[in-house]
């Protein structure tokens, strides 16, 4: 008895460990407010930012609206060039050779860097965030992708062509099935670039946006609306990292097969 | 029905002669094994066979037709199931037949009806992961019959499995082959599998590294039919065979 009994408390402690932890942090956090260790206009309580969170709620859903359809756009054109790339890469050896280092080079470009740079080229409209969202995304799917086609087994190509299959056969049936699994871990990585990519090139100038309300109510000392925008940021990138592992699930279901 | 003739082929990899004037012929519903030793050349031959790669010289002939480095002609099976770990196993059977253009949904029960033939009943839905290694290469030698009924490569089917599961193997693809009249050459290094399945064995023998480019030897043809193989290697004409053949490879 006493076995089974551990073996059916032990998983639901490892399941409960986190969230107890948060829940603790958050709780300190309040009593140090309350008691008046740190002034509230330093660090708010978070039943302040809570408050603050609810209060502006409408703002914030329609600046988050416009960050979300930046990223969202920046993410869809992100995957679109980084599949051609991947592509033209593994089909022509030249392309890789003369093209991968410059990818590389890409993502050792600090955002931050560039995004003036982009708003001063492309305006205070929604296409400067989008062309940073696009280079900040673009090389983790290329290469995830790329890494999938170059994991098929030499054998398997060898069979499929030995059956008369086409490149544009081996490619639908073997690589990029092949490169689903790397395509998802490079996305997942990329899905939270694209939320914080929009958010750091809202600062630098715009009309509405996450970052915008951000400047806004960071130069207003409103630190507590300051804290729950930086939750709901937080919130927003989650949920979208739990939507492609769901999308992940859904589209390779011999995934599930070995448990 | 099919028969494959190997013409006079030789190959050289980097200045290294790796097969040298290799010439074999493969009857119409006739079993052939290629015996040798490991890193003799025989995966070489195969690939020249099958089309993958162009010989220095010589001709592959299927039913007097040259078809020397046209790949898509012959099935052909590796020691790896090679089956696509994306697909469902019915899907990886018809992919031969989704490859030459006939759409999925026909290809499919085209590949379904024969399961239950193959030893594969129940496993349509089930993904490669899903299922054992017996299990896979019935899928895999399944998915190669399905490309051609006529010809079919073998590089080790076996191989991989444990001693058991190759008894049952050698059982059910001889049972398979007779059903379907299939002509097949199989590529092996175990002499007691040549002798089971073969009607004859072409022995190769040499060690290209070693500058000794490898030749066909001989050819050892076996007396006993192939429905009469169960117990066939109790018998003492199996050691007779398994002495010349052990003497050929030296």
């Amino acid at each position: 008895m006493s076995t089974r009994r551990s073996e059916t408390s032990a998983p639901a402690l490892q399941k409960l460990a986190a969230p107890v932890t948060v829940v603790a942090l958050v709780a300190i956090w309040q009593l140090v407010c309350s008691v008046g260790i740190v002034p509230s206009f330093l660090l708010p309580s978070p039943v302040a930012v809570v408050q603050a969170l609810i209060g502006d709620w409408q703002l914030l859903a329609g600046h988050a609206a416009t960050s979300l359809a930046e990223a969202a756009l920046g993410l869809a054109a992100g995957i679109a060039l980084g599949f051609a790339a991947a592509v033209a890469m593994d089909r022509f050896e030249l392309v890789y050779r003369a093209f991968y280092p410059l990818v590389v080079l890409t993502q050792t470009i600090p955002t931050v860097a560039i995004a003036p740079l982009l708003v001063l080229w492309f305006g205070y409209g929604m296409l400067p965030k989008v062309v940073l969202i696009v280079v900040a995304t673009f090389f983790p799917i290329t290469v995830g992708l790329l890494d999938g086609f170059r994991s098929v087994d030499p054998d398997v190509i060898d069979l499929m062509r030995s059956m008369g299959a086409s490149r544009t056969q081996v490619m639908r049936h073997a690589k990029l099935p092949a490169s689903l699994g790397h395509f998802f871990s490079g996305l997942k990585i990329s899905a939270a670039y694209a939320i914080v990519g929009a958010v750091i090139a809202e600062w630098l100038g715009g009309f509405s946006g996450l970052g915008v309300y951000m400047t806004r109510v960071c130069s207003a000392y409103a630190f507590d609306k300051m804290f729950a925008v930086i939750i709901l940021i937080s919130a927003l990138s989650l949920v979208l990292m739990w939507a492609v592992g769901a999308l992940r699930r859904r589209l390779m279901p011999w995934e599930r097969s070995g448990d | 029905m099919a028969q494959l003739e190997v013409e006079r082929v030789s190959v050289a990899f980097d200045g290294v002669q790796v097969l040298d004037d290799v010439s074999l012929t493969v009857a119409s519903g006739h079993i052939a094994c290629l015996l040798g030793p490991s890193g003799c050349g025989k995966t070489t031959l195969f690939h020249v066979v099958a089309g993958l790669s162009l010989p220095d010289a010589g001709h592959v002939v299927l039913d007097g037709r040259e078809i020397t480095g046209e790949p898509g002609q012959l099935a052909y099976m590796l020691q790896k199931d090679l089956l696509l770990p994306e697909k469902t196993i019915a899907d990886n059977v018809a992919l031969p037949l989704v490859l030459r253009g006939v759409p999925r949904e026909q290809a499919r029960p085209r590949a379904l009806e024969l399961f239950d033939t193959f030893g594969l009943a129940g496993t349509a839905d089930r993904w490669p992961s899903e299922l054992s290694g017996g299990m896979r290469q019935r899928a895999a030698l399944l998915r190669s019959y399905l490309f051609s009924q006529e010809f079919m490569l073998l590089d080790e089917p076996f191989s991989a499995l444990d001693a058991f599961t190759k008894a049952d193997m050698h059982a059910w693809f001889l049972d398979v082959a007779e059903r379907f009249g299939t002509t097949a050459l199989v590529v092996t290094h175990d002499v007691d599998e040549a002798l089971e399945l073969a009607d004859e064995i072409f022995v190769m023998r040499g060690a290209p590294q070693a500058g000794d480019p490898t030749r066909i030897v001989g050819t050892e043809r076996i007396s006993c039919p192939r429905a009469e193989r169960s117990g066939f290697s109790l018998t003492e004409e199996f050691l007779e065979h398994k002495r010349r053949v052990l003497a050929l490879l030296g």
